[in-house]
């Protein structure tokens, strides 16, 4: 078979059929796929949910976006189990872009666990944030309640270690958590808290 | 036409990163560790093999003026349908090369090969062509994953050959990709002679 | 055997060679080698003498079995000289085998890659310090307070630098200017002491080693930048001459970044230079991740330097006549 020569027809007849195939193909493959999909990305959800609230079984009541600082958080509410709330770093001034972390509380405001869900930090030092402040970490959050006067690192008189060399990522990380803890309190329509954190134990019962 | 020889070109002689120095985004950008080398290398095999095939079945419809357009739709169905099947089917590889699947559409070397290979081979000597490009492009990736995750941080594959306090970061980083990518050209090509 | 001696032009030589150069950048560090070893004591003798013993073997070791060169390139003081940067560069307290992990990368990366002392477009002793910063930045920002004349390794008491405390923004806690001068403030062993290293540069200007352009113009810049921004706001920015006394500002703009091989050749060209170097390091120190940008801020100028060479080419010799011959 000789090859096609280039006029007009040709080429346009060619092109058509190789993008309707391709088309074709792509809708094959992306209908097999899709549910599959959506399926694992609910399925990590889920679990990060069961992680941060240290549970197996959730059921979830009501999703309530709430918008801080011109971010938005969803706070999950599971009930009895607390809520789990997905977060950002309202400065989004952390070292590696931006940071997703999705946070537990149990119904008093304690911290029951966190998840790393999104970050770009640097391999070794931001990225150890991970396990840093988990339980057995060297700055655990774990157990913690921002209504106590909210989280910081030493440095900034706080009482959680930062990670060694990565105080903006710590700094960052602690800034999620209590815009976490904010949207937490908003969702339940507490309203945000004091800032200087020293009136906030006094309000616990309100 | 001495289908080994097409093979081997691609791995030795003509290979990809160390020899025609192409596709060097995922080279340094995706080899932070020994697996992630190797997955992106294998993904972008089998995107190789594909393209190189289809392109050379279908060389004899395509016009002379058309042809890169008619490349780079095939190309780029491919790649997109390899992502729905890796976010699919093996999600782990999906979190760690996510960002950079996509990217294989704009990997100079399936292009490259599509131009300078399939478009004038027959079938067979095309998917050997992509298999040893292929392979070639593995190989360098692992290898150059392989030290990158070594020195950064005294692990291969995982395995844990000294204690990562003494890995030097740098080499996990972009910079180091490009430090390590150096030395391997210069090792190699002292190897070749 | 003859006592005539034809031979071409020029014939008298100025007696200036890359060996008496360098070995008098070294007199010039003494001061600051003195200083050091009186504010970081053992620590600080371990660390330097590392630094150049490594420095020099590999130089040797790479001229000799990589190269294969007859050349001994080790008498003429340069790997001495960037063994005695790399040290001044780094904390008393670092593990021995991360000085030698930078002497290797020092030499061996930054230097004989590209073909040994002349070929190189990176200060050495930089290459050496930011690998080590970036691929051990925990050991690496860990600086001992000075006065712990034995306490060497890990037993050493650790505190921020005056610039971690401007990044952080706690500028009451910053130490009085006196002892920024006389070095009473922790940071790397060449860094402590400001008045120890202007002896030097006023020695390398008298022996005419190098000439005033490059340090003047980079601190000059930080004084002036720094200058308008505490101007503007003396809460959120430090005093220049804070700016000017801490870190590796000294340092770097006297002895690194005047280095001839990487820096560039017309007067010119060295004075934009180092206003870019200035420019770029309070940049760095104030908006950036790191405290300290002068390294980089070397390194990257060190890049532009072929290119200001390119732009400030010196005329030839009859150019101007030829040019206006030719209208």
């Amino acid at each position: 078979m000789k090859k096609l020569k280039s006029t007009w027809y040709n080429m346009a007849i060619v092109l058509t059929l190789i993008a309707v195939i391709a088309g074709a193909a792509l809708a094959y493959v992306n209908n097999m796929t899709q549910s599959v999909i959506a399926e694992i990305n609910q399925k990590n959800e889920d679990q990060a949910k069961k992680d941060v609230l240290c549970t197996d079984e959730i059921k979830i009541n009501s999703e309530t976006p709430v918008e801080i600082d011109g971010k938005e958080f969803i706070v999950y509410n599971a009930g009895e189990k607390g809520c789990a709330v997905k977060a950002v770093d309202p400065k989004n001034a952390s070292f590696g872009g931006d940071l997703t972390i999705m946070v537990g509380f149990d119904p008093d405001g304690n911290i029951l666990g966190y998840k790393v869900l999104n970050t770009n930090e640097t391999p070794g030092l931001g990225a150890k944030a991970g396990e840093w402040f988990q339980k057995d970490g060297r700055g655990s959050i774990i157990g913690k309640n921002p209504n106590a006067g909210e989280l910081a690192v030493t440095k900034d008189g706080g009482d959680v270690d930062a990670i060694t060399a990565s105080t903006i990522t710590s700094r960052s990380f602690l800034r999620a958590v209590n815009a976490a803890y904010n949207a937490y309190r908003q969702s339940l329509g507490r309203g945000p808290l004091p800032t200087d954190g020293q009136t906030g134990a006094t309000q616990q019962n309100n | 036409m001495n289908y080994l020889k097409v093979l081997f070109n691609g791995i030795v002689k003509e290979n990809p990163t160390f020899v025609l120095l192409l596709g060097m985004c995922p080279t340094l950008g995706t080899t932070s560790s020994a697996i992630n080398g190797m997955s992106m290398g294998l993904a972008t095999m089998a995107v190789l093999i594909f393209s190189n095939l289809i392109i050379s079945l279908i060389k004899k419809l395509i016009p002379d003026m058309v042809r890169i357009p008619a490349f780079i739709v095939v190309i780029a169905s491919l790649v997109t349908i390899l992502q729905m099947l890796i976010k699919a089917y093996a999600p782990e590889i999906d979190k760690s090369l996510g960002l950079f699947i996509p990217l294989i559409v704009v990997n100079c070397i399936i292009l490259g090969r599509a131009e300078a290979f399939a478009a004038k081979n027959n079938p067979v000597a095309s998917i050997f062509d992509g298999i040893g490009m292929g392979l070639g492009f593995t190989l360098a990736l692992t290898l150059l994953g392989g030290v990158r995750e070594l020195l950064g941080t005294g692990h291969v594959f995982g395995l844990e050959l000294f204690s990562d306090s003494y890995g030097a970061l740098v080499f996990v980083l972009a910079p180091g990709a490009f430090i390590a990518l150096g030395y391997l050209i210069a090792i190699i090509n002292k190897i070749k002679g | 055997m003859s006592k005539l001696i034809i031979s071409l032009s020029p014939h008298v030589h100025g007696g200036d060679s890359v060996q008496k150069n360098m070995y008098g950048v070294c007199i010039a560090l003494a001061p600051a080698l003195l200083a050091s070893l009186w504010f970081f004591g053992l620590g600080a003798a371990i660390v330097l003498a590392t630094s150049v013993l490594a420095c020099v073997c590999f130089e040797w070791a790479i001229a000799k079995f990589l190269l294969k060169s007859n050349r001994c390139t080790i008498c003429d003081g340069s790997a001495v000289l960037t063994g005695l940067l790399l040290g001044f560069n780094l904390p008393s307290n670092l593990p021995i085998w991360i000085i030698i992990i930078g002497a290797l990368v020092a030499i061996g990366v930054g230097k004989m890659t590209f073909g040994g002392l002349g070929c190189n477009p990176f200060n050495p002793a930089l290459v050496g310090r930011v690998f080590l910063l970036i691929s051990f930045p925990v050991q690496m920002t860990s600086w001992p307070v000075p006065g712990q004349l034995t306490e060497i390794g890990a037993d050493a008491v650790t505190g921020a630098t005056p610039l971690a405390l401007i990044t952080a923004g706690q500028l009451d806690k910053l130490p009085q200017t006196t002892d920024l001068l006389f070095g009473q403030v922790g940071g790397s062993l060449g860094e402590v002491s400001a008045l120890a290293l202007l002896l030097g540069l006023a020695f390398m200007l008298w022996k005419k080693i190098i000439t005033w352009h490059i340090p003047v113009s980079i601190l000059g810049t930080v004084a002036v930048f720094t200058g308008i921004l505490y101007l503007i706001n003396p809460a959120t920015y430090a005093c220049p001459l804070t700016h000017l006394l801490t870190g590796g500002l000294m340092l770097g703009a006297c002895y690194m970044a005047t280095d001839y091989v990487t820096s560039p050749m017309t007067h010119k060209g060295q004075l934009i230079y180092g206003v870019c170097i200035g420019f770029l390091t309070v940049v760095i120190r104030l908006w950036g991740a790191y405290p300290e940008g002068m390294s980089f801020a070397i390194l990257i100028m060190n890049a532009f330097t072929p290119l200001i060479n390119t732009y400030c080419k010196p005329k030839r010799f009859g150019e101007v006549v030829r040019k206006e011959a030719a209208k």
